[in-house]
């Protein structure tokens, strides 16, 4: 679910280029024991399975011939990015998949360790590891159908660097899925002020509008980088009920489908210009909505 | 009364995911995972009709094809190939719709090859007038079946042996013990639900169901508050033969102010008898020899010596008014076979009461027919309601099931729980309510309660609802 970011204590990496954000971490630090409270600080994480784990087996059914009694995504490969206490990984192992579960938070590793340790088919299906999407990426090349990263690119620091990772360990036509939210000045009053000070549906301080991602910006980065994005969808959260919808708007929550391209993925050197990234950034930042 | 309706509504009332007390005051297991006892992913307490057809349903279910489940039963196995000649005493009423979800599970197919009753009419009257209503399907269709009720445990059986790969019965297997997890966050103890047999062994359990009946353990042991009502009576059963062979389509209740006494059709010539009656009654009932038994029966069924004059013309009065709003709302009066013996050895008795849990749901834990409510037979709904339990709490697990989320998670099980108590505590209250209002000879209740009746006769819509 949450971010990537650097292990200054234990890795010596220059800072320079990555996707993680240091100050990221220490926010989920504090709450890495609050994750399976499924009335608690995650709630609206706990019940945003009730779709997207649909979305995620349906599109994935619809793609696949194969259809296992019981175990709809038996034989499936997933990467779970940002896997926080394992909310997401879980649900995607019962449902028969062979789940690789990262966050670099340790505490959430280990959380989430112990939560599958007691089901005994769980702790076979599902592997956590401690580490960055970049970290895994040189052993892992092209090799997972699928990548989850839920609630995880609004964390990000460089989203076109963690898209080509996730195109680099994908296998080719391979999914992407991404849940995350709009930049709009909606998702402002109603994702920060509201969801995080009035209503403390969210932790507070656990977002950044400035890091929100539109759809439109987050297609294009995809789009350029190899991938075919198949569909987008508007997601919103019921706090009275405590439950997900699927809706039209793409205001404040979105789900979005992509894949692969079957082809070798276009190379991008990786100094090309992160500035004019940075720029254009900035530039749809009032616009977006 | 009020306050007990609202009792009764219970969890209702209160905001869904309100504090739940953490039952059990014993101390969990650790996470030993060397000498770890056999997990399941659902657990049903309870080889009963309502217990066993839960596993069978589950069994049989899609989304459960590569999970399993154990069922649990105090008693042995029960499997007949062929009835014997003689009928049961103990019968069940079965609707419509429960012989739907028996039929989803591939057990009622069984059940016709045993045997059965179907029933076209319900004639149901009261001993004070002459006041009566009728139920009967507009299309030729089956109103219901009686049924033994070992014939339906005959059925369940073959088949659980049918999905014996998902589903493991264990047979003269009593649960003394249940042990709660802790609150999910933050704990090294195992999550699942504990259950220790009576001899030793242990399950664990992502689900426990309770179908363990009105003194469900399960209950008890997670401290759920139960409402009960003993009421003053207790049901005399027996397997009866008719003076004549007939139709015998036809299932007759008529409520005396001892209460009411019913004849379900077994067959051409044999009916079971369900009469709710005071405890001392019952008692003098099954002592009585053969004969002033059936003649008992029988008075109870024909006999005028309730009427009053009053009464009736009160009543004939309200029947000719509706029939002149409604010409055909007056349903003639058939009558109602006449008994010749009963079956040496089917008398018994059993003490009635009312009882409603209220609630049905806890972390991990579900209960289902009667350890979630108890109901007088006087409306044949018992089992119904039970089955009624099992398709809903089914329907929700299987989608959990299709969603990959853990099977004890409140959030399907509330849920259940909503669609059942809003289902059940009307049905409760008003069986509740008939019982009451016919227990009495007061003249103004019985006319009230026999212009109701007869407004209700007349009246289609509130018929249909029933």
């Amino acid at each position: 679910q949450l971010s990537l970011f650097r292990f200054t204590v234990k890795r010596p990496f220059s800072t320079s280029h990555s996707s993680v954000d240091s100050k990221e971490m220490k926010k989920f630090q504090l709450l890495a024991h609050k994750w399976w409270d499924e009335e608690g600080e995650y709630a609206a994480l706990h019940s945003m399975n009730d779709i997207r784990v649909p979305f995620i087996r349906d599109t994935l059914l619809s793609m696949s011939g194969n259809y296992h009694l019981g175990n709809p995504l038996s034989g499936i490969k997933i990467l779970d990015v940002g896997c926080g206490g394992g909310l997401l990984s879980e649900p995607l192992g019962r449902l028969g998949a062979s789940v690789t579960g990262i966050d670099p938070v340790e505490d959430n590793i280990r959380t989430a360790d112990r939560h599958k340790s007691f089901d005994p088919v769980l702790a076979k299906r599902i592997q956590y590891k401690s580490s960055s999407l970049e970290e895994i990426v040189e052993e892992s090349m092209e090799t997972f159908d699928v990548i989850v990263a839920s609630e995880v690119v609004e964390h990000v620091a460089d989203l076109e660097m963690f898209i080509k990772c996730c195109s680099q360990v994908l296998k080719p036509e391979g999914s992407l899925f991404i849940t995350t939210i709009n930049k709009t000045q909606l998702s402002y009053v109603l994702g920060i002020v509201v969801a995080e000070k009035i209503m403390g549906i969210v932790p507070e301080g656990t977002h950044e509008w400035e890091k929100f991602v539109p759809p439109e910006e987050l297609e294009r980065l995809l789009e350029s980088n190899g991938f075919s994005v198949r569909s987008v969808r508007g997601m919103l959260y019921n706090p009275l009920s405590g439950s997900w919808s699927w809706v039209q708007s793409r205001s404040l929550n979105y789900a979005l489908h992509a894949v692969r391209a079957g082809a070798p993925a276009q190379s991008h050197a990786t100094d090309t210009l992160p500035e004019t990234d940075v720029q254009q950034r900035s530039a749809t930042a009032g616009t977006a909505g | 009364s009020s306050a007990a309706m609202a009792a009764l509504r219970g969890r209702a009332l209160l905001a869904p995911l309100g504090a739940r007390l953490r039952a059990g005051p014993r101390a969990p297991l650790r996470s030993a995972a060397s000498s770890s006892p056999p997990l399941y992913d659902v657990v049903v307490s309870g080889g009963g009709m309502v217990g066993s057809a839960m596993a069978a349903v589950l069994g049989h279910d899609i989304h459960f094809h590569d999970k399993k489940i154990a069922l649990l039963e105090a008693g042995p196995r029960k499997e007949y190939d062929h009835m014997p000649d003689s009928y049961s005493n103990r019968v069940s009423s079965i609707s419509p719709g429960s012989a739907t979800l028996l039929s989803s599970c591939g057990a009622w197919d069984h059940v016709c090859s045993l045997r059965l009753k179907p029933f076209r009419r319900m004639q149901v009257w009261d001993a004070c007038s002459e006041a009566m209503i009728v139920f009967e399907k507009d299309d030729l269709d089956d109103m219901g079946y009686i049924v033994e009720n070992d014939v339906i445990m005959s059925a369940l059986t073959k088949q659980l042996d049918a999905v014996a790969d998902r589903v493991e019965v264990f047979y003269r297997s009593r649960a003394v013990g249940y042990t709660w997890p802790l609150p999910s966050h933050g704990c090294d103890t195992s999550p699942w639900v504990q259950v220790e047999l009576a001899d030793g062994r242990r399950l664990q359990t992502k689900l426990l169901i309770g179908a363990d009946g009105h003194n469900s353990m399960v209950r008890k042991e997670a401290e759920i508050k139960n409402i009960e009502h003993q009421y003053d009576q207790s049901a005399v059963v027996a397997t009866l033969h008719l003076s004549e062979a007939t139709d015998n389509n036809v299932a007759w209740q008529r409520f005396l102010p001892t209460g009411p006494i019913a004849l379900l059709p077994l067959s051409d010539t044999a009916s079971s008898l369900v009469w709710s009656t005071s405890h001392d009654h019952a008692s003098e009932l099954l002592a009585m020899d053969e004969e002033s038994f059936v003649d008992s029966i029988n008075s109870a069924f024909w006999s005028n010596i309730n009427h009053s004059d009053f009464i009736d013309t009160a009543g004939a009065m309200f029947r000719s008014a509706i029939s002149l709003l409604k010409p055909s709302g007056t349903a003639v009066r058939q009558l109602p076979p006449s008994v010749a013996g009963v079956d040496a050895e089917s008398r018994a008795m059993f003490p009635l009461g009312l009882g409603h849990a209220t609630e049905y749901v806890r972390p991990r834990v579900a209960l289902i027919g009667d350890a979630a409510h108890r109901v007088h037979p006087l409306a044949g709904q018992g089992v119904n309601l039970g089955f009624g339990d099992i398709a809903c709490l089914a329907h929700h697990l299987s989608a959990a099931a299709f969603n990959g989320s853990d099977l004890g998670s409140l959030k399907h099980l509330l849920k259940f729980e909503t669609e059942r108590q809003r289902h059940n505590v009307s049905l409760i209250a008003a069986t509740d309510v008939l019982k009451r209002l016919y227990s009495t000879t007061l003249a103004p209740l019985v006319l009230l309660r026999t212009w109701g009746l007869q407004a209700t006769n007349a009246l289609p819509p509130v018929k249909v609802r029933i």
